[in-house]
C-alpha cells in the first residue's frame, strides 16, 4: 500500500501558485533596485557633462526625462541619483537594524539593561525625528555621512522595542525553560533558540526601513541639511528644480520624483510580500 | 537514591498558598502516583520539584543533596501539552538531540518512525509529539521522571503504547516516575503506590 | 437489552436526522518546504447524523481533524479549504448562507477553550451578544435565568474572563450556547483533562441540553467521558468515521464492536485490558489507497488495500469494514 505524500501543484508549468509568484515579483524588483544602483555606478562624468546648448529641453526621444538649466540629461542624473539614494537608504537602515540588534539582545540581558535600554529609547523617541537628523547631520559636517548617521541614530528605535518585546515573549515560552534544563548555557539558548525567531523581524525591519530612510534622505538634503550639490541624490535634485516649477519646466520634478516613489514602492511591496511569507497564519495563502 | 521534596510551601500571596509544608519523596526504580484535583497544586508541585519554579520555601534534594541549577537536571519533566514544550521553528530531529543523542533502540521502543524527523512540530499530533518529549527527557543522566498528565489528551491506544514503553524504558534505567493523573485505573495499572494531594498538602 | 430501550431506539432510528452529514470530505492546499504545495486531506467521505434528544459523541485522537468537522458545520473554515459533500439540516441543504443565518443562533458550538471569549469584554454583553434594543431586556433576562440554572452568581455578569475560574468558564460558555433557541450544539473537546468533579458537572449539562430536545454533538478523545452521557459514539479515524456504536455496545472485551480499531480502543482502557495495538493513524498528508486502518489491522486481506470499504449497516450500528459478518 502506497504512503506517498501528496504533492499538489509543483509549479511552474503546472501553474504558478502563490509564493511562486510572490519569489518572481520580489525577485523582479530586486533586480530592478540593484540594477539602478549598479548603473548608477556606471554613469561617468561625461553622461552628466553639462551641455548649455541643449538646456532645459522638454522630454524627447533623445533625452527621455528632459534636459536641465545645464543640459545635463535627466534621466542620467535621475538614475545616478536614485542609485546614490538606494546606496544612502541601505546603509542608513543597515546601520539602524544593527543597533537594534545589539540594543535589544542587551535589554535581555537583566533588569539594569533593560532599564537603560528603555531610558535611551524614550529618550530618542521624545525628539522629533525630522530634527534630529538634521541636528545629527549638522553636528557630523553634513554631506552623505551625516545624513547616513543621522537616520541611523533617529531610526533605531522601533525596531529595538520590537526586539525586547519579542525576546522577552520567547523567554517566557515553555521550551526555553526545558532547554536550561538540559544544561544549556543562556548563550546557546540566545543563539539556538532566541535568534532565529528574531532574524524575520530584522530582514523585514531592514527592508522596510529602507524607503523611509530614503526619503528622510531626501526631505533633508531638500531643506538644505544633507548632500551637497556634488552628490546629487534624489533630495538635491528635487530641491533644484523647484526653482523652475514656476518657468514650466515640470520634467525637472515630476519624473525624479516619480521615480523615487516608484522605488519606494517596490521596496514596499517586498516587504509586504516577505512579511506574508514569514508570517505563519498567512504563509497559507 | 531518593528524591526528596521536604517543607514545600508555595504561593503567590501569603494569605492564599498554593502548597503549604508538602512533604513527597520518590526513590530511583519507584512508579509512585499522585492524585488531585485541578487546583491542587499537583502541577505546582511537580514544577518545582523538576526546578521550573525557585521561589519557593523548603527544599528540593537528591539523596540529600541540592540540585545544581546550572547543568543537565536529574529531574525531567514532561508537560500535559506537548505542542507547548517544544520550539515551533526547529524540525523534530533538532528538538530530539538537544538534550543528548537518543539512541536508536528508545527510538524504536517509543515508536518514533524515521520520518517524522524532518518533520515541523505543527505536522504532528499531541501523541507523537509526547513521544519526542519522552524520548529526549530519558537521558543517561536522568535519575527521575516527572509525568504531568502526560496522557490525558491523548486516546486510549496512545496512552496505553506510550506507558508501555515508560515502563520498560524506566526499569532498564533505573529511573523513578511520578505519575501524576486523575485517572485512577491508569494510576492503578502503573504505580506501585499512590500518593494524595489532599493528605500531603496542608493549605 | 430490555423492551424500553428497543422502542426507544427503534424511535430514534425512525425520527428524522435534525442534521445530516454525507461523504464530507475537506482538504487543505499547504506550503511544504520550499515552493512545493501539498495536499492535507483532514476528513474523507464522512458522514453522520445528529438527532434531536440525541448526544453523538465523535471520537477520535486530538488534532485529527474532528475540531475542522465542527467548523464546516458553521460554516468558518479558512479560506484555503476545500470542502466537498452535502450536509442537511431539518431537511434542508446547507449552504454557506445558511451556515451563516444558522450559527449562533439555532446551531451553535461551545468551543475547546476558554480563549474563544474577549479578554475585554464583560461577561454579561458576552453571553448576551448582540441584541438590538427592544430584544435587548427580554435578552438580560434570559441570560439571568440561565445563570441561576447553571448555577452563576449575580456577580458574574460584570467579570471579566480572567477573573473567572475555569468551571465558571465552561458555564459561561454552556450559557452562551444555550442563550439562543438552538436546536443543535456542538460541543469540541468539552472535558479536556477535567478531574471527576468537573467531568461529571460538564457532562452534566449536556445530558441536559438532550433531554431538553437538543441535538448534541460531543467532540472528544476520551471515550470514557463519552460514554457515560451519549446515545452512539461515532468513531473517527484518520479523517473518517469507522464505526458508529451504540454505547451498549461498550462492554466485556468489545465481542459486540464492529470494526478492529474500536475493539483496540476499548481494550486499551486502562481499566479493561489496557492492552494496545501497534502502530499509529497516518499522517493527514500521507495517500492511501485502501482502507486507511490496513497497516495495523488483524484480520486484514488482499482486498483492503485495494480500495476503501463503504459505510454499511450492521447489527444496529455502521462500520466501514469488508470483514464483518
Amino acid at each position: 500500500m502506497s504512503s506517498a505524500v501528496a504533492t499538489v501543484n509543483k509549479g511552474l508549468f503546472g501553474g504558478f501558485n502563490l509564493r511562486q509568484k510572490t519569489i518572481m515579483l520580489t525577485s523582479f524588483l530586486s533586480v530592478l533596485l540593484i540594477a539602478i544602483v549598479v548603473s548608477s555606478t556606471f554613469i561617468d562624468d561625461n553622461a552628466l557633462s553639462t551641455d548649455f546648448e541643449s538646456k532645459n529641453l522638454a522630454p524627447s526621444l533623445e533625452h527621455p526625462f528632459g534636459t536641465d538649466w545645464m543640459g545635463r540629461d535627466m534621466f542620467v542624473r535621475t538614475l545616478s541619483g536614485l542609485g546614490l539614494s538606494i546606496v544612502i537608504g541601505a546603509l542608513a537602515s543597515s546601520i539602524s537594524t544593527m543597533l537594534s540588534v545589539v540594543l535589544g539582545l542587551l535589554s535581555s540581558m537583566g533588569k539594569i539593561e533593560d532599564s537603560v535600554v528603555s531610558w535611551l529609547v524614550d529618550l530618542f523617541l521624545s525628539i522629533p525625528h525630522l530634527l534630529l537628523i538634521i541636528l545629527i547631520s549638522i553636528g557630523l559636517g553634513g554631506g552623505a555621512t551625516g545624513v547616513i548617521i543621522g537616520v541611523a541614530l533617529s531610526h533605531w528605535t522601533s525596531l529595538t522595542r520590537v526586539v525586547r518585546a519579542e525576546i522577552k515573549q520567547i523567554k517566557t515560552q515553555e521550551y526555553i525553560h526545558i532547554s536550561r534544563n538540559f544544561g544549556k548555557s543562556r548563550w546557546w539558548i540566545a543563539k539556538k533558540h532566541i535568534l532565529p525567531h528574531l532574524v524575520p523581524q530584522f530582514v523585514l525591519g531592514t527592508i522596510v526601513m529602507f524607503p523611509h530612510a530614503i526619503l528622510h534622505e531626501a526631505s533633508v538634503t531638500f531643506l538644505g541639511f544633507g548632500l551637497s550639490p556634488h552628490e546629487p541624490a534624489i533630495g538635491i535634485i528635487l530641491s533644484e528644480s523647484m526653482k523652475y516649477l514656476s518657468a514650466g519646466y515640470w520634467w525637472l520634478a515630476f519624473f525624479p520624483g516619480l521615480s523615487l516613489l516608484i522605488v519606494i514602492l517596490a521596496f514596499d511591496v517586498i516587504g509586504e510580500n516577505l512579511g506574508k511569507m514569514l508570517d505563519p497564519k498567512r504563509a497559507h495563502e | 537514591m531518593y528524591l526528596k521534596g521536604k517543607n514545600i510551601s508555595f504561593g503567590y500571596k501569603e494569605s492564599n498558598l498554593i502548597l503549604e509544608d508538602v512533604d513527597i519523596f520518590l526513590g530511583s526504580g519507584e512508579v509512585l502516583g499522585l492524585v488531585g484535583d485541578s487546583g491542587s497544586g499537583k502541577s505546582t508541585l511537580c514544577r518545582i520539584l523538576a526546578g521550573y519554579e525557585r521561589n519557593y520555601k523548603g527544599n528540593v534534594t537528591i539523596d540529600g543533596n541540592k540540585i545544581p541549577s546550572n547543568g543537565y537536571n536529574p529531574v525531567q519533566l514532561i508537560f500535559q501539552h506537548p505542542e507547548k514544550a517544544v520550539n515551533p521553528k526547529w524540525k523534530m530531529k533538532d528538538i530530539l538531540k538537544e538534550g543528548h543523542d537518543v539512541p536508536q533502540d528508545i527510538l524504536e521502543a517509543f515508536g518514533i518512525k524515521g520520518n517524522w524527523l524532518n518533520r515541523w512540530p505543527n505536522e504532528l499530533s499531541g501523541g507523537e509529539l509526547q513521544r519526542f518529549a519522552l524520548a529526549r527527557a530519558l537521558g543517561p543522566e536522568t535519575k527521575f521522571l516527572i509525568a504531568d498528565e502526560i496522557t490525558t489528551m491523548v486516546d486510549a491506544i496512545t496512552q496505553a503504547q506510550i506507558w508501555e514503553s515508560i515502563l520498560g524504558i524506566v526499569d532498564d534505567l533505573n529511573v523513578g516516575v511520578l505519575v501524576v493523573s486523575h485517572d485512577k485505573s491508569l494510576i492503578n495499572r502503573l504505580c506501585h503506590d499512590v500518593m494524595y494531594m489532599s493528605d500531603l498538602n496542608d493549605s | 437489552m430490555t423492551d424500553t430501550s428497543q422502542i426507544t431506539n427503534k424511535k430514534m432510528e425512525e425520527s428524522e436526522a435534525l442534521l445530516k452529514v454525507q461523504d464530507l470530505s475537506l482538504s487543505f492546499i499547504q506550503y511544504a518546504s520550499g515552493l512545493r504545495q501539498t495536499e492535507l486531506k483532514v476528513i474523507s467521505n464522512l458522514s453522520m447524523e445528529a438527532h434531536s434528544g440525541e448526544i453523538l459523541a465523535i471520537v477520535g485522537s486530538s488534532g485529527s481533524g474532528k475540531s475542522l468537522l465542527a467548523h464546516a458545520i458553521l460554516g468558518i473554515l479558512p479560506s484555503n479549504a476545500n470542502l466537498s459533500g452535502s450536509m442537511e439540516y431539518n431537511g434542508n441543504d446547507l449552504t454557506q448562507k445558511k451556515k451563516e443565518e444558522l450559527r449562533g443562533k439555532e446551531i451553535v458550538l461551545i468551543p475547546q477553550s476558554t480563549t474563544y471569549l474577549d479578554p475585554l469584554m464583560r461577561i454579561s454583553s458576552q453571553v448576551t451578544g448582540n441584541a438590538n434594543k427592544k430584544d435587548a431586556d427580554s435578552r438580560k433576562k434570559l441570560q439571568r435565568e440561565i445563570f441561576r440554572r447553571y448555577d452563576l452568581k449575580l456577580e458574574v455578569e460584570r467579570m471579566f474572563p480572567h477573573e473567572l475560574s475555569g468551571g465558571m468558564i465552561r458555564r459561561v460558555l454552556v450559557s452562551t450556547a444555550v442563550m439562543s433557541s438552538s436546536k443543535v450544539v456542538i460541543a469540541d473537546e468539552p472535558t479536556p483533562g477535567l478531574d471527576e468533579k468537573n467531568l461529571k458537572e460538564t457532562l452534566g449539562y449536556f445530558k441536559d441540553m438532550a433531554d431538553r430536545g437538543y441535538a448534541v454533538i460531543l467532540i472528544t478523545h476520551d471515550i470514557e467521558a463519552a460514554l457515560r452521557i451519549s446515545d452512539k459514539i461515532a468513531i473517527f479515524y484518520a479523517g473518517t468515521i469507522l464505526e458508529i456504536a451504540r454505547t451498549e455496545d461498550f462492554t466485556g472485551e468489545g465481542e459486540k464492536l464492529r470494526h478492529q480499531y474500536t475493539k483496540a480502543l476499548w481494550n486499551a482502557l486502562p481499566q479493561n485490558k489496557f492492552q494496545a495495538i501497534k502502530g499509529h493513524q497516518p499522517m493527514q498528508d500521507e495517500v492511501l489507497d485502501g482502507c486507511f486502518f490496513y497497516e495495523r489491522c488483524s484480520t486484514r486481506n488482499e482486498a483492503c488495500s485495494k480500495c476503501i470499504p463503504q459505510l454499511k449497516t450492521f447489527n444496529g450500528g455502521m462500520v466501514r469494514c469488508n470483514n464483518v459478518s
